[in-house]
């Protein structure tokens, strides 16, 4: 369709705009202007995109985010990458290469939607900073409301711009790479092509300054046929609109309608809590370790659960935060389910916990409790305790003879014991519990054990 | 009928004087007639009839939508019309059906307006001559009046019988000539550098260009995004403030348009000029300006200064810059707002399916003239990234010089700038394509771009025949969106002047029932 060669700005699109720029610490730009950048390509209808190349709308910010470190990615470091910036543009069109026919199918659906094009300075040194920022991203971008950022829907859509060079030396000649559409690819395609520049440079070879599309068969960048060479945009102002003003509470004209305008100050009072902060608010309130508040917040409903199960337990958030970070999400991952997927209920755990609050069970009983609720035949975890028979032993005094008479059947290990050979004690905690069914504390076993043969 | 003003017809058709219906077919049997001007690209010819049964049903019913309303009218083909073929007389465009149409046109047919047709042009709008368009040129109607075939100078070579026909100007050429022929009573032109005032003046009409901003954009296919307005064409200036009340306003759909809201008004009748400040550009003075444009501009100053105004020399020291500067920014936006023909979606689309590329290369070469292709492979140049400094920023600097001469000469209490529109009559078409289009606008546009580039009001007022009995036109500059006076003042021009009336009579004679019951008023040019 030929029109609208005059063009609108969405409102919604500039308040997102704001809002992201104020998440990532931005300066946001009062005044911004659109141009058109210019190009030949099937998606692309009008012949050019617009887009904020001049002056975009927020720039200079800042993004931080969690590394887990060490072997077993049990630390947590904190990084900081630079945001160059961000600008308002329309996307294109979609293009479906039909080789067998020789043919290319366009979807214009999209053409012309408003984008966000986020731009961070080249700080990342490696596929797990990428992927880990990414994600960070995400997570404010969901927490704004501006975007669900799925990247295997298009929402978000990453390229890479990857460079080698030697300490000291300046950023050698980058290679565009695109065509990812999930972290694991990002991170996958950003360590396989520094390693290919690598070895190019290696053995004298050259980087050429090209785009590559990350083949995830392959797993590894392959040049991408069209975009050959350097083009020259011829970058034009876009008549059609003119130079985007916003205004804070300073700068506000009198009389204005709050419609009319749009209030920098007034859309940083409505931001709502963004990850970090929330984050900060676990470690504070439950004393959870900060890669603790990492994991609840990068799985998906996990927090939600978490807090969920926080609200009707009596349990320490000690202990609710390892059953759900261990447990909860142990089964989670190995029977690759969602947190939205599974089988036991926020509910469900809570009061299981509550059961081991309260002595009612050990904790080995408790996790044979879980994994029986992990069948999902919609039982209360008091009754899988009654029906599995996974009560502790309230009778103290018949614990005591249990001890005595174990003792009593196995002098040499009480021998053993009593020279301070710790594995005898435990053989002998082994054989009450055995004698117990399962049914009492190790813990209160040992006590009374120790407190026989002294 | 036909000769009548628009509001003279509108109080006939309120009256029952006569039926929308019959004008209608007044207008379209005239239409047939003057086929040979060449004035339409398409001839709307159902949807007239259908819309003026509607009017007629409306008017029955004493509830007629406004002045407008079964008026017919005539729009330019670069407007997109719901339904009807757009071309912009273009291969490019041939068979190109609209799904929407311009807001302007939405405004008009919202008022019960008739639409005859889409009117021919240049190219794209490229051309001050309307002779390359992919239909035909237009010939100027004034080629048979009588006045001219009276006066006209004997040629020493004669050339064949109807190969001498005249120019009808450009890129509006279509519009003016259907104004101007009498098959309908105004007519929408686009005004880039010139292109409504220059065929408003070769045909004898009211060619008026608003003030950048004033009218909404929406729907008329772009030239120059930061240049072009829609412009009004009619024969007299009280209908083009009939319809530029109806035009004029806000355009949430145009981002372009200004905010602050426009009432449809009434153009008084000034009586006193005394308080007024006429000035007279002294760069304007060309010499490739004719003797006679230079004569009745002079004559023209004069009267306003008998009639009491006061009369002043004024410098607009950068005239002699704005021909290049507008070419450079011209070309440019023209080479963006061209991108979007690549035979993919719409229009035309070639037969070469070897790649994407050949196919554009091919779809472009064989949609767009050689008028396009050059102005885009200039715009493409000056935009280039090693260009871009020394071509388009600078010439956004010195249209920024350009606008504020104006500025400052309206600030020194000028209040209407009084200049030529052309630099002659209206030229035989023979004569015209001697020199290419590039050339030709250079030169024709010479008065008309700089108020473009400042986005000031102008109006074309014809002011007396040539010699050689053909219209010349002056031109009025107005303050920024002052335009209710600018035509308050083309107002009083038009009745000290009383420009005669086109005599198509030597033509029409077996259609004076066209004109039956009109005696129109003799020739009586003010010298």
């Amino acid at each position: 369709m030929l029109c609208p060669p005059t063009g609108v700005l969405n409102r919604r699109c500039v308040e997102a705009a704001v809002m992201t720029g104020l998440a990532l610490n931005c300066h946001i730009n009062k005044k911004s202007l659109f141009d058109r950048k210019h190009y030949f390509y099937s998606d692309l209808p009008a012949g050019y995109q617009i887009t904020q190349q001049r002056l975009p709308i927020a720039a200079n910010g800042s993004l931080t985010y969690g590394v887990f470190m060490g072997n077993k990615q049990s630390r947590m470091a904190t990084k900081t990458v630079r945001i160059r910036q961000i600008q308002l543009e329309q996307d294109s069109g979609k293009s479906l290469h039909d080789d067998l026919r020789s043919q290319t199918l366009i979807d214009l659906n999209r053409a012309g939607v408003g984008l966000l094009e986020v731009v961070l300075e080249p700080d990342l040194c490696c596929g797990e900073e990428a992927a880990a920022v990414i994600k960070e991203l995400q997570l404010i971008l969901q927490a704004l409301g501006t975007s669900q950022a799925n990247m295997a829907e298009g929402q978000l859509r990453v390229d890479a711009n990857i460079s080698v060079h030697h300490p000291g030396e300046p950023l050698g000649v980058r290679t565009e790479v695109k065509n990812l559409n999930s972290i694991r690819f990002l991170a996958k395609a950003i360590d396989h092509e520094i390693q290919r520049q690598i070895n190019e440079l290696e053995s004298g070879g050259e980087i050429l300054n090209e785009t590559r599309s990350f083949d995830c068969k392959l797993g590894c960048t392959v040049p991408m046929r069209d975009k050959e060479g350097k083009q020259d945009y011829r970058f034009m102002p876009e008549p059609n609109l003119p130079p985007l003003v916003l205004y804070d509470s300073a700068s506000l004209p009198a009389g204005t309608e709050s419609q009319q305008v749009i209030n920098i100050d007034q859309i940083r009072d409505a931001l709502p809590e963004l990850p970090s902060a929330t984050r900060e608010r676990l470690v504070r309130r439950y004393g959870m370790l900060p890669e603790h508040s990492f994991t609840l917040l990068n799985e998906v409903g996990l927090l939600q659960f978490f807090q969920n199960v926080m609200k009707e337990t009596r349990a320490e958030p000690k202990k609710v935060t390892s059953w759900v970070l261990n447990t909860l999400l142990g089964y989670l991952k190995h029977h690759n389910l969602a947190v939205s997927e599974s089988p036991v209920t926020s509910s469900a755990l809570a009061e299981l916990l509550d059961l081991l609050d309260s002595k009612a069970i050990s904790s080995a009983a408790a996790k044979q409790v879980f994994e029986e609720l992990w069948k999902g035949e919609a039982k209360s975890a008091a009754q899988v305790v009654s029906e599995k028979q996974l009560e502790l032993m309230q009778d103290r005094e018949a614990l005591e003879q249990l001890c005595q008479s174990t003792m009593e059947g196995h002098p040499q290990v009480v021998t053993d014991m009593k020279s301070g050979n710790p594995r005898a004690i435990n053989k002998l905690i082994g054989l009450v519990r055995k004698a117990t069914l399962n049914r009492a504390d190790p813990a209160e076993i040992k006590d009374i054990l120790e407190r026989l043969s002294s | 009928m036909l000769g009548r003003t628009l509001r003279e017809v509108s109080v006939a058709l309120k009256q029952g004087q006569i039926t929308p219906t019959e004008l209608c077919r007044k207008c379209l049997s005239l239409i047939q007639k003057t086929k040979f001007l060449n004035a339409y690209i398409t001839v709307s010819e159902e949807v007239a009839l259908k819309q003026a049964e509607e009017s007629e049903k409306r008017y029955k019913q004493g509830q007629s939508l406004g002045i407008l309303d079964g008026i017919p009218v005539a729009v330019k083909d670069n407007f997109s019309t719901s339904g009807i073929q757009t071309t912009c007389a273009s291969n490019m465009l041939k068979g190109y059906i609209p799904p929407f149409n311009a807001t302007v046109v939405q405004k008009l047919l919202d008022q019960g307006a008739l639409l005859m047709g889409k009117t021919n042009l240049d190219e794209f709008a490229m051309g001050s001559g309307s002779t390359d368009g992919a239909f035909g040129p237009v010939k100027n109607p004034w080629s048979y009046s009588k006045q001219y075939q009276e006066q006209r100078r004997p040629q020493s070579n004669r050339k064949r019988e109807g190969t001498d026909w005249l120019i009808a100007g450009g890129s509006s050429g279509g519009s003016a000539a259907a104004v101007s022929a009498f098959t309908c009573f105004a007519a929408l032109g686009s005004d880039t550098g010139g292109s409504t005032r220059n065929p408003a003046a070769h045909c004898g009409l009211v060619g008026f260009k608003p003030s950048y901003g004033l009218v909404s954009r929406h729907g008329l296919i772009p030239l120059v995004n930061s240049m072009d307005v829609p412009g009004i064409l009619t024969r007299c200036v009280d209908d083009t403030a009939i319809v530029l009340g109806v035009l004029a306003g806000h355009d949430p759909k145009d981002s372009t348009t200004v905010q602050d809201p426009v009432k449809p008004f009434t153009v008084p009748s000034l009586s006193d000029v005394s308080k007024l400040c006429i000035g007279i550009p002294k760069e304007y003075l060309v010499p490739e300006l004719s003797s006679e444009v230079r004569s009745l501009w002079s004559k023209a100053a004069d009267l306003f200064e008998s009639a009491g105004a006061k009369v002043i020399e004024v410098s607009l020291p950068h005239t002699s810059y704005s021909i290049v500067c507008y070419h450079v920014l011209c070309t440019a936006e023209v080479a963006s707002n061209m991108a979007r023909f690549d035979g993919l979606e719409y229009g035309h689309r070639c037969d070469v399916n070897m790649s994407t590329e050949a196919m554009y290369a091919a779809t472009r070469r064989e949609g767009f003239n050689d008028v396009v292709r050059g102005r885009i492979l200039s715009g493409n140049f000056f935009l280039l990234k090693e260009n871009y400094e020394n071509y388009f920023i600078k010439a956004q600097k010195v249209r920024r010089l350009i606008a504020n001469d104006f500025v400052n000469v309206f600030n020194s209490g000028v209040d209407i700038l009084l200049t030529p529109t052309t630099l002659s009559e209206a030229v035989p078409f023979l004569e015209f394509i001697k020199e290419d289009n590039r050339t030709r606008s250079a030169q024709d546009d010479i008065f008309t771009q700089a108020v473009n580039m400042a986005g000031l009001p102008a109006v074309s007022m014809p002011a007396a025949l040539s010699t050689q009995g053909l219209p010349i036109g002056l031109q009025f500059i107005g303050h920024a969106f002052c335009d209710q006076k600018l035509l308050t003042v083309a107002k009083w021009f038009e009745k000290q002047v009383q420009f005669p009336v086109l005599q198509l009579q030597g033509l029409m004679d077996d259609c004076s029932s066209v004109f039956e019951n009109e005696t129109l008023p003799s020739v009586s040019v003010k010298q």
